[in-house]
């Protein structure tokens, strides 16, 4: 059978950020993939040069709008770590929090673009309305509902009330009844299975050995998380289980997820009871003493890692980011091999891509040398219709 | 106005077809664009709908600065799309370039590269700014079509 290349990308019409795969088929199977990336590529790490440290907060936290706390706090706390600034045991609980909160938003977000990408609307609108909740909790403490800017350097930059907590509490108990409908419907509707289960599959040992991170990592039994490994913050205090799956696949990292969602309302739960009193921030000099400081944070995708280096005034001299979706494309192209044409949606949002996004794939035959335009809702109609033959239709739920 | 040209102008208000373009945001729009179109906000209601190709589109709502590897890809999304066309630049980036205005990777705004409809500033924008937008750019269509 001749060999089909198919450039996937980089436009996406529904979400997330361009990148560009190209996949070899043999008929309908994956027999290589290859990552471009570099279409966001906006040089975020050069303009942190020109910034103070106390601008490259903003900046940083723009690195992301999904997870923009996991990256101002990875970045602060080497800021900190340089100044040997003593931060309030107040100020690192409410930066926990949000922390928390944000991966509740993350994880909600991704089980509805999961939903989507599989045919299951009814699900990603489920979720979205959910997540809400969640955003508005996160606008209650910080002002925000998406950039919270409430890191400062040398604490928060807003305090916690009584009301606020309440209501937070209030929030979580809603979306904690929520989410037992999820994990039921992850874990026991027949047509959820039929798109999840042996699909994207990275075994434990490849796990490890293509460095992959967060649930994408946990799914394949991989015991990773940074909270538990090097607990930062006040994570040492806190009561969680870390959630590993064995089963390999888009199954195991859709369970990983909604059942880190339950240890994120603990987590919450347990902040709000903790929250000691005391001052939110300290003051710490606009310039920075000498040196390198490199801090690792769990996002909601995984290992996030910052590197600085000052060089004693008020600029830092070297802002390094590695964020997770980076450290898990090696695996995806592991797990896009062999794989079949129509799973290529799901697999790669299961690693939740912070980065992806795949709208237009030309399909080239190379013995006709003809020429077809993939679109990626095409992509994903025909892989939705690819299951419906088989029998799995969400239709019918 | 003819009853063609009256009918073409209800089914434009009725039916405003968007096609989302990423070209560098760092997601916080793209997450309050598709947040509009669910249940809390539903754009839905006044006949949007998020298409995936730029030759079904009415309105290509772009959000971010324009890197300099989405140049030629923004140009040839706008020239593929039918018209009357009309932009939506989505948040500050998008506006002015915003917090990446000066970057080696960044153009600038996304007028610096195709004409622009109207802009929605913030940072990010808030889901009731792309439904006020979104009706204004409706409103304004309507307006300059009276009198013709």
């Amino acid at each position: 059978m001749s060999k089909i290349t198919i450039p996937l990308g980089p436009q996406h019409p529904a979400l997330k950020e361009p990148v560009n795969f190209t996949l070899v088929l043999e008929g309908e199977q994956i027999s290589g993939s290859a990552v471009n990336l570099g279409y966001n590529h906006r040089g975020i790490e050069k303009a942190a040069e020109d910034r103070t440290f106390l601008q490259d907060i903003y900046l940083i936290e723009r690195v992301c709008g999904i997870c923009s706390h996991s990256h101002t706090t990875c970045y602060i706390t080497c800021v900190e770590e340089l100044a040997k600034a003593e931060v309030p045991e107040r100020a690192k609980a409410i930066r926990t929090l949000v922390g928390e909160l944000e991966r509740v938003h993350s994880h909600l977000l991704w089980l509805g673009i999961a939903g989507y990408e599989m045919g299951f609307e009814t699900l990603f609108m489920y979720t979205w309305r959910d997540r809400e909740q969640v955003l508005d909790c996160l606008e209650l403490v910080s002002g925000n509902r998406v950039h919270y800017g409430i890191n400062t350097i040398g604490g928060v930059r807003r305090d916690i009330t009584p009301g606020q907590k309440a209501e937070i509490l209030k929030r979580v108990a809603i979306l904690e009844e929520r989410t037992k409908y999820y994990v039921k419907l992850g874990t026991e509707e027949a047509t959820v299975l039929a798109r999840t289960r042996n699909v994207g599959l990275l075994p434990h040992d490849v796990a490890l050995e293509r460095g992959a991170v967060g649930p994408t990592a946990r799914a394949s039994a991989v015991k990773r998380d940074v909270r538990k490994d090097e607990p930062y913050l006040i994570y040492d205090k806190l009561d969680f289980n870390l959630i590993t799956h064995n089963t390999n696949d888009v199954f195991g990292r859709l369970v990983v997820r909604v059942l880190e969602l339950v240890e994120s309302y603990k987590i919450i739960r347990q902040v709000l009871d903790y929250l000691p009193e005391g001052p939110i921030a300290v003051k710490v000099p606009a310039k920075i003493a000498p040196g390198e400081a490199v801090n690792r944070y769990e996002a909601p995708r995984g290992e996030d890692f910052h590197y600085l280096k000052s060089n004693g005034t008020d600029k830092p001299e070297r802002v390094k980011v590695r964020a997770p979706t980076m450290a898990n494309y090696p695996s995806v192209s592991y797990m896009l091999d062999g794989g079949y044409l129509a799973d290529v949606p799901m697999v790669i949002a299961a690693i939740d891509p912070c980065m992806s996004c795949t709208d237009r794939a030309m399909v080239y035959d190379n013995k006709a040398g003809k020429v077809r335009v993939y679109g990626w809702d095409e992509l994903r109609k025909y892989g939705i219709e690819h299951y419906k033959k088989r029998g799995v239709d969400f239709t019918k739920l | 106005m003819k009853i063609k040209d009256k009918l073409i102008l209800w089914s434009r208000l009725k039916s405003p077809w968007l096609l989302h373009f990423n070209t560098g945001a760092c997601n916080g729009c793209d997450i309050e664009i598709v947040d509009a179109l669910t249940p809390r906000y539903d754009l839905e209601r006044f006949g949007a709908i998020l298409k995936s190709t730029p030759r079904h589109a009415d309105v290509l709502v772009v959000s971010g600065p324009v890197t300099r590897q989405q140049v030629k890809r923004l140009k040839r999304i706008y020239d593929q799309m039918p018209e009357p066309k009309f932009v939506m630049a989505v948040g500050t980036c998008a506006c002015s370039g915003g917090v990446f205005d000066g970057c080696y990777g960044v153009v600038s705004g996304v007028d610096a590269v195709i004409p622009v409809s109207i802009y929605i500033p913030g940072c990010p924008v808030r889901p009731e700014a792309v439904l006020d937008g979104a009706v204004k750019l409706l409103g304004a269509l309507e307006a300059s079509s009276k009198g013709k």
